[in-house]
C-alpha cells in the first residue's frame, strides 16, 4: 500500500510543482518507489519541471478513460531510479478526472509504488478537490504573503473535513508546512511575514523552510528537480524537508540573515 | 542612535500588520467554517434588529461558536458606537 500524498497551497504560484518534483524525487532518491501525478488539467507543468516533456505520450486522462493503461502512460525518470511521472492531460474539459476514475489508478499505483505524490492545481475546484481527496497525508506550501497564508489556512478546511479518510470516519488530514520562497532579511527587517508569525497563525506542523532561491529557476530553466542541484541552498532545504517527512530530525537551514563583517554592514546595512 | 543604525533605512514593520489582519481574518473564517450554516444570515438580521435603536456598521456584530466539551457556545459580541451624544 502506497502513502498518497497531497501537494497542495489553494493559492497559485507559491510552488507546488517545484516542490512535488522535489519531494518526488527525494523519496526515490532514498529508495522509496515513487510516481508523481499531476493534477492540474489544462495546465501540464510538472513535465517540464521533470524535465520529460518530449516523451510524454499518455496522459492521466487517458489511463482514466481507458485508452491507454498505466504501464504506457508513466514515465520513467532517466536519472533516478525508482521514479515515475505520470502528466496532466491538456483536455479543456475540467470533469475529466471523475473521483471513481481517479480512485481506479491510485489503487493500481497503490500496488507497485510506497509513495504516490499528488501536484495539486491551485483553487478549490474539481482538481485541488480530487488531488486532496484520496490523500493520506498533505504538505501545505505557504509563502510567507496574507492572500497565501489565507489560502492555506481554507486548504486546511478542506484537509480536514473533504477527504475520503474523513467521510469513511477516519481521522482529518492535518496538513504539514512548507514555508516556500522565504527570506530572512526580510522577515529580520520586518518586511515579511516571519517563520513564527506563519506557524503561529496555521498552527500545523512545520515541514520545512525552502528560502527564495536562483536554484530553483535555473533548476526550472533545466528541467532538474531542484534536489538534484546538491550544492543549493533550496536544493538541501527540501533534501531536508523530505528527510523530516520521513520521521528524521534535521535543524533549520538557511533562515538565518548571514552575519556581515564591519564593511558589509557599513555599507549594506 | 548608533552610527549603523543611521545608514538603516527607517523600518516599516508592514509584517506585522499583516500578521494582526491576518490573525484576525483567519480566526474569523474558522468559525464560519466551523460554525453552523445559520450562522451568517443570523448574524444579518441580528444587525438589522440592532440598527433600529443604534447606527452601528457592519463589524459591530461578531459572532464565535465555542466547544466546551460536549456542549457548544455561540459568543455574541456587539460593538457600540463610541460617542455617546
Ligand atoms: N524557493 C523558490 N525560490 C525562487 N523561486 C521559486 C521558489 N519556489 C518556486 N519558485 C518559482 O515560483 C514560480 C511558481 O512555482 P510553481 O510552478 O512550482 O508553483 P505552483 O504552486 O505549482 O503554481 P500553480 O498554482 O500555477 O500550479 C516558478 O517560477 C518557480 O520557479
Ligand atoms: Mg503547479
Amino acid at each position: 500500500m502506497a502513502r498518497i500524498v497531497v501537494i497542495t497551497s489553494g493559492k497559485g504560484g507559491v510552488g507546488k510543482t517545484t516542490t512535488s518534483a522535489a519531494i518526488a524525487t527525494g523519496l526515490a532518491l532514498r529508495g522509496h518507489r515513487t510516481a508523481v501525478i499531476d493534477f492540474d488539467v489544462g495546465l501540464r507543468n510538472l513535465d517540464l519541471i521533470m524535465g520529460c516533456e518530449r516523451r510524454v505520450v499518455y496522459d492521466f486522462v487517458n489511463v482514466i478513460n481507458g485508452d491507454a493503461n498505466l504501464k504506457q502512460a508513466l514515465i520513467r525518470d532517466k536519472r533516478v531510479d525508482n521514479l515515475y511521472i505520470l502528466p496532466a492531460s491538456q483536455t479543456r474539459d475540467k470533469d475529466a478526472l471523475t473521483q471513481d476514475g481517479v480512485e481506479r489508478v491510485l489503487n493500481e499505483l497503490s500496488e507497485d509504488f510506497d509513495f504516490i505524490v499528488c501536484d495539486s492545481p491551485a483553487g478549490i475546484e474539481r482538481g485541488a478537490l480530487m488531488a486532496a481527496y484520496f490523500a493520506d497525508e498533505a504538505i501545505v506550501v505557504t509563502n510567507p504573503e496574507v492572500s497565501s497564508v489565507r489560502d492555506s489556512d481554507r486548504i486546511l478546511g478542506i484537509l480536514a473535513s473533504k477527504t475520503r479518510k474523513v467521510e469513511q470516519g477516519g481521522e482529518p488530514i492535518e496538513g504539514k508546512l512548507l514555508l516556500t520562497r522565504y527570506s530572512a532579511e526580510r522577515a529580520e527587517r520586518g518586511e515579511m511575514l516571519s517563520i513564527e508569525d506563519v506557524g503561529e497563525i496555521l498552527a500545523i506542523e512545520l515541514l520545512g523552510v525552502i528560502p527564495e532561491s536562483q536554484a530553483v529557476l535555473n533548476a526550472s530553466n533545466a528541467g532538474q528537480p531542484v534536489v538534484l542541484d546538491e550544492e543549493s541552498d533550496a536544493g538541501q532545504a527540501y533534501q531536508d524537508a523530505v528527510d523530516r517527512f520521513l520521521g528524521e530530525e534535521r535543524p533549520l537551514r538557511f533562515v538565518d540573515v548571514p552575519k556581515k563583517g564591519f564593511f558589509g554592514r557599513l555599507f549594506k546595512g | 542612535m548608533g552610527i549603523f543604525d543611521y545608514f538603516r533605512q527607517p523600518r516599516q514593520k508592514s509584517a506585522s500588520v499583516a500578521k494582526e489582519r491576518l490573525q484576525i481574518i483567519v480566526a474569523r473564517e474558522r468559525a464560519a467554517r466551523s460554525g453552523p450554516d445559520y450562522l451568517p444570515a443570523m448574524q444579518q438580521e441580528l444587525l438589522q434588529v440592532i440598527r433600529k435603536y443604534v447606527q452601528v456598521d457592519d463589524e459591530a456584530v461578531q459572532m464565535n461558536v465555542d466547544r466546551e466539551g460536549d456542549c457548544e457556545v455561540l459568543e455574541l459580541n456587539i460593538t457600540l458606537p463610541d460617542d455617546k451624544d
